[in-house]
């Protein structure tokens, strides 16, 4: 038996909302358009202006169409961000699956370090994997040493693939251990019983009820990439459509539309790919309801299996992680230069941090740590309003935090001081210039992640579980409490994590909104240094500390949610 | 809580710059494109030597950071803008950002080689010379058995083909600086056939400055077009590179201005004067920063081997480089740039290649008709869609600077000019096969 496909089943009996959730989807409506709508709005309607005159025109549109570089950059855009999610599953697949679905020792382990990737600090860590995967790399000097060929690891569009796969597959491997961990052990069972094994099991019901958990990653992965101008730009790409928008944003002296049309472009493109996504769920229902089984049935390796298995990890781990491996020799590194390893080591890059990295790291923890939370909020409300309640345009909510992805940062940086400097505390202190405004623009930036996760942890629930709480006189508020968010607690971590990490190491709205040092993140410490040649060192250094820290409080939050859900009985 | 201390610190610069009129005190904020090696000895000198006053650094890069001054004008708390390329200064300049200052210092003499180290109409103020020049990784030219390349030309040659790196323009002030220099320097035809030959064996143009030496000094390319100080201060860092100053280049200052309606105008003049002084001038000399001071007098502080652009008879050569000329044409210099080289470099490369091939065969057996075919090929590469006075007409200009007139939209004319490019390309990579073909 599968649960798939489900005509629509009667759901008519929530059919209209409380005024409760009408009151909350106003407030997240408000959010969303005073912080993201807004900023952008002023920096984008450039796009639909006529050169001159200032009237609407979509002639811009008809300009981008017509040139050959954009076309070509809108093509090349697509084909990056297909191939990445493919091999981002390549990557993410067997990881995920041998994690949940076998005993396997260090699957927490693997878990924490599969989630490194994510956490690649700007700058550094495109200098760390140059000189790893480079074209003069460690890589290919030993390869060219022995056997006197290169591999262009890091060439052109394929290039981009590869380091974008490397990056990104655990948005894929974070929402499929979650959806995976989320399967009611019945369903497995009930297919054993009927006589279904092996990879028909998998393929039949293992995967179709993780789906949700999968799509999410994978349309993280492929709108990431396809908005994603830090790796084209660190690997000299330049005709893909998210680098031709910065590269137009930033030039000076240019009032030039395109940049403004190209961010247009790539909103549109991504809210349909998040639009099609959902489309490929619709009709479907992916909830069970038994909860406290505890996932899937882990099974014991047979020796050999167990030895592939644990083969196909290690592999992979090495590969993904290679780039703190060069990050961490780099911060010993004296100098590293055309040589496959440093020519000596030290620890004095950690000395000269040292000193001030404890305000970069509280800076990071608190602003990280904000934005986090409010996204969880906020993507646990989206999530409820979208799929249990009828609002007309709850849609929309779920797509306007979607194009939050699609935005650069520069343009969201700009459109924060120009929608908030001018707006100024009484005593003079413009409002774009408080700690704060950081903490909304990596929010907002950070938003899709956790909605994402929150979406596929409250479709693998069903609504059954809620309408029992509600029979027995709950109100819907502390049905939503005592029932929704406990359940979704995986997922809502996953969100948290995703999050929480990536706004750690955000760079580029982050570098337009610092106002002082006293106020930087990490992140921002890091460029400081990765501007000057004796700054390579100490910047790796501080790449390797806001990597520790990320990766400690992953473990962290782990660690908190699973005695929480022991303590509450829900634990395996 | 950051907040209440940031009003707190306010409120006490407030009071105290009410306590004592004119001296210069409490915060004093600099929007910088240099890196913290640079900041930091600065703000130490700085603050030992005008005691209350801290200087608050915020670092952007150069166009970040006049986009920064830009959006805030209207409630600015920026005090003073501090970068290398005077082009962003002129910018700020022609948008009233600036504010004029003639600073007191003596001892700094009114140019250097032949540019001017202030700003004429006084709105900001040279602190230190850079030229612009060829560094390379020594290392990867012995691996790769590189020659030392001496001048621009040379970077056009066969053995230089994937080797060599660059800013792109229009990201980074001082590559457009030296692209304008050589087109100063050797005229617009001229420069821009010296240009795309170079360009023919580039393997990566970066979108930021600091790519490039970051590039060489980790050896993923082997020579970068560089303003001096990236490669002296990697070199002081270990890093086993080179550099050497072309005939064709030019020192030009690097500059700091105070911003209109600074919130702290007395200490923002404090830290001018500072820059200025000797005791700041010497700390240009710091192995970190390792800058060419603008007073001559400091350099007997310097090493022996410190280029002295006052005395050095390279820089005297130097040419005078037409900052109004410069500003007139950036945003033309820079699209052509990008759209006939940075676009279209696989194109490009893809000749070069043959090309080389060409003329090693050529070398070997000279053969008149393949010869002519390969001068032809060389015209087709050099060809270029505007003249220099075109280049420089008002309707282009306002085409690429947003001009509130009705006229040219910048996507058709980059449109225009990347189909001139790619055809001249492809018809150039077709000659050159025949080119190969015969000369083989």
């Amino acid at each position: 038996m599968t649960a798939i496909p489900i005509a629509p089943l009667p759901r008519a009996r929530r059919l209209s909302a409380t005024p409760g959730q009408i009151a909350l989807a106003l407030a997240i409506a408000a959010f969303l358009l005073l912080f993201l709508g807004l900023p952008v709005g002023t920096v984008l309607y450039v796009g639909f202006t006529e050169k001159g005159t200032g009237s609407f025109t979509l002639v811009n549109f008809y300009d981008f169409v017509r040139t050959e570089l954009f076309m070509r950059s809108l093509w090349n855009s697509f084909y990056v961000s297909a191939m990445s999610v493919v091999w981002a599953s390549v990557f993410a697949l067997p990881l995920a699956y041998l994690t949940t679905r076998f005993v396997f020792r260090g699957a927490a382990l693997v878990q924490t370090l599969g989630f490194l990737p994510l956490i690649m600090p700007p700058f550094v860590g495109a200098v760390a994997m140059q000189l790893f995967f480079g074209r003069n790399g460690s890589i290919n000097l030993l390869l060219d040493d022995w056997c006197g060929l290169k591999i262009g690891f890091m060439e052109g569009l394929n290039g981009v693939i590869f380091v974008q796969s490397v990056h990104y597959f655990p948005f894929i491997l974070i929402n499929l251990s979650a959806a995976l961990r989320n399967i009611d052990r019945a369903m497995e069972e009930a297919a054993q019983n009927l006589g279904s094994s092996g990879f028909r099991l998998f393929r039949r019901i293992v995967f179709p009820l993780a789906l949700p958990g999968y799509l999410a990653g994978a349309s993280l992965v492929f709108v990431k990439v396809f908005d994603d101008l830090a790796t084209p730009l660190l690997l000299n790409v330049k005709d893909m459509l998210a680098p031709q928008a910065y590269l137009r944003v930033t030039s000076i002296g240019i009032a030039d539309p395109m940049g403004y049309v190209i961010s247009v472009v790539l909103i549109v493109a991504s809210v349909t790919a998040m639009w099609l996504s959902a489309r490929a769920l619709k009709g479907r229902d992916y909830a069970t309801t038994q909860r406290g089984g505890g996932g899937l049935a882990r099974r014991i390796m047979t020796p050999w299996e167990a030895v592939l298995g644990y083969g196909v990890v290690i592999l992979i781990l090495a590969l993904v992680l290679a780039p703190h491996l060069a990050l961490l020799l780099l911060s010993f590194a004296t100098i590293w230069s055309f040589s496959p390893l440093p020519d000596a080591f030290t620890l004095a890059h950690y000395a000269r941090v040292f000193g001030e990295s404890s305000l970069y790291i509280k800076n990071t923890l608190i602003y990280a740590t904000l934005a986090g939370g409010i996204d969880i909020v906020l993507g646990v409300a989206i999530a409820y309003l979208v799929l249990r309640t009828k609002l007309v345009g709850r849609e929309w909510l779920d797509w306007a935090a979607s194009a939050a992805l699609a935005i650069p940062g520069v343009v969201l940086g700009i459109g924060y001081l120009r929608a908030f400097y001018g707006v100024t505390l009484p005593d003079g202190t413009p409002l774009a210039s408080l700690w704060i405004t950081i903490v909304l623009a990596l929010a907002i930036r950070r938003l899709p992640y956790a909605l994402r996760a929150c979406s596929a942890a409250l479709q693998q629930i069903s609504v059954s579980l809620e309408e029992a709480a509600e029979n027995l006189g709950a109100t819907k508020a502390r049905t939503v409490r005592r029932i929704v968010v406990p359940l979704m607690a995986g997922g809502i971590l996953a969100g948290f994590v995703t999050s929480f990490s990536t706004a750690a190491v955000e760079l580029s709205a982050t570098l337009m909104l610092v106002q002082s040092n006293s106020d930087a993140p990490l992140a921002y410490g890091l460029y400081v240094f990765m501007q000057s040649a004796a700054g390579r060192g100490p910047g790796a250094a501080l790449g390797v500390v806001a990597v520790l820290l990320v990766a400690l409080c992953t473990v962290l939050s782990h660690l908190i949610i699973e005695r929480s859900q022991k303590a509450k009985g829900m634990g395996h | 809580m950051t907040a209440y201390r940031l009003a707190l610190a306010f409120g006490l610069a407030l009071t105290t710059s009410i306590a004592h009129a004119q001296a210069p005190a409490g915060k004093v904020t600099v929007v910088t494109s240099f890196s913290k090696d640079v900041t930091d000895p600065f703000k130490k000198a700085f603050e030992k030597a005008v005691p209350g006053v801290t200087l608050e650094v915020q670092n952007r890069n150069t166009n970040a950071g006049v986009k920064y001054l830009e959006e805030t004008k209207a409630n600015n708390q920026v005090d003073l803008f501090w970068a290398s390329a005077p082009d962003a200064f002129e910018v700020l300049k022609g948008k009233k950002l600036l504010a004029a200052y003639k600073p007191k210092a003596t001892g700094i003499p009114d140019k250097i080689g032949s540019y001017p180290i202030n700003d004429p109409a006084g709105f900001y103020s040279g602190f230190a010379a850079s030229g612009y020049g060829i560094m390379w990784n020594d290392r990867y030219a012995k691996a790769k058995k590189l020659p030392e390349p001496k001048d621009w030309q040379d970077l056009a040659g066969p053995a230089f083909y994937d080797h060599v790196s660059i800013a792109s323009p229009a990201r980074s002030g001082t590559t457009h600086l030296t692209v304008e220099t050589i087109l100063q320097g050797e005229g617009w035809e001229k420069g821009w056939r010296t240009l795309k030959a170079m360009a023919g064996n580039f393997n990566a143009i970066t979108d930021r400055s600091f790519g490039v030496p970051e590039a060489v000094n980790s050896g993923q390319v082997g020579v970068g077009i560089v303003i001096d100080f990236f490669a002296f201060s990697a070199q002081a860092s270990g890093f086993p590179v080179k550099f050497v100053y072309p005939t064709v280049t030019t020192v030009v200052p690097a500059n700091v201005g105070i911003v209109t309606n600074a919130p702290n105008k007395a200490a923002a003049e404090a830290f001018v004067e500072f820059l200025l002084s000797l005791a700041g001038q010497e700390v240009l000399l710091e192995p970190g920063i390792r800058r060419l001071p603008v007073n001559p007098a400091v350099y007997a502080k310097a090493g022996a081997d410190y280029p002295n652009p006052f005395t050095d008879p390279r820089f005297q050569k130097m040419i005078g480089f037409d900052v109004d000329k410069s500003e007139a044409r950036t945003g033309v210099v820079d699209t052509l740039f990008d759209q006939l080289i940075s676009f279209q470099l696989d194109a490009l490369k893809g000749v070069t290649k043959v090309l080389h091939e060409v003329d090693a065969a050529l070398a070997k057996k000279p053969n008149p008709q393949a010869k002519a075919l390969a001068d032809e090929v060389r015209a087709l590469i050099a060809a270029m869609p505007v003249s220099e006075a075109q280049g420089s007409s008002p309707e282009l200009r306002g085409a690429f600077t947003g001009a509130k007139e009705k006229g040219a939209r910048q996507a058709e004319i980059e449109s225009q000019w990347a189909s001139f490019a790619r055809d001249s390309y492809a018809k150039a990579k077709a000659k050159a096969d025949e080119a190969l073909k015969a000369a083989r």
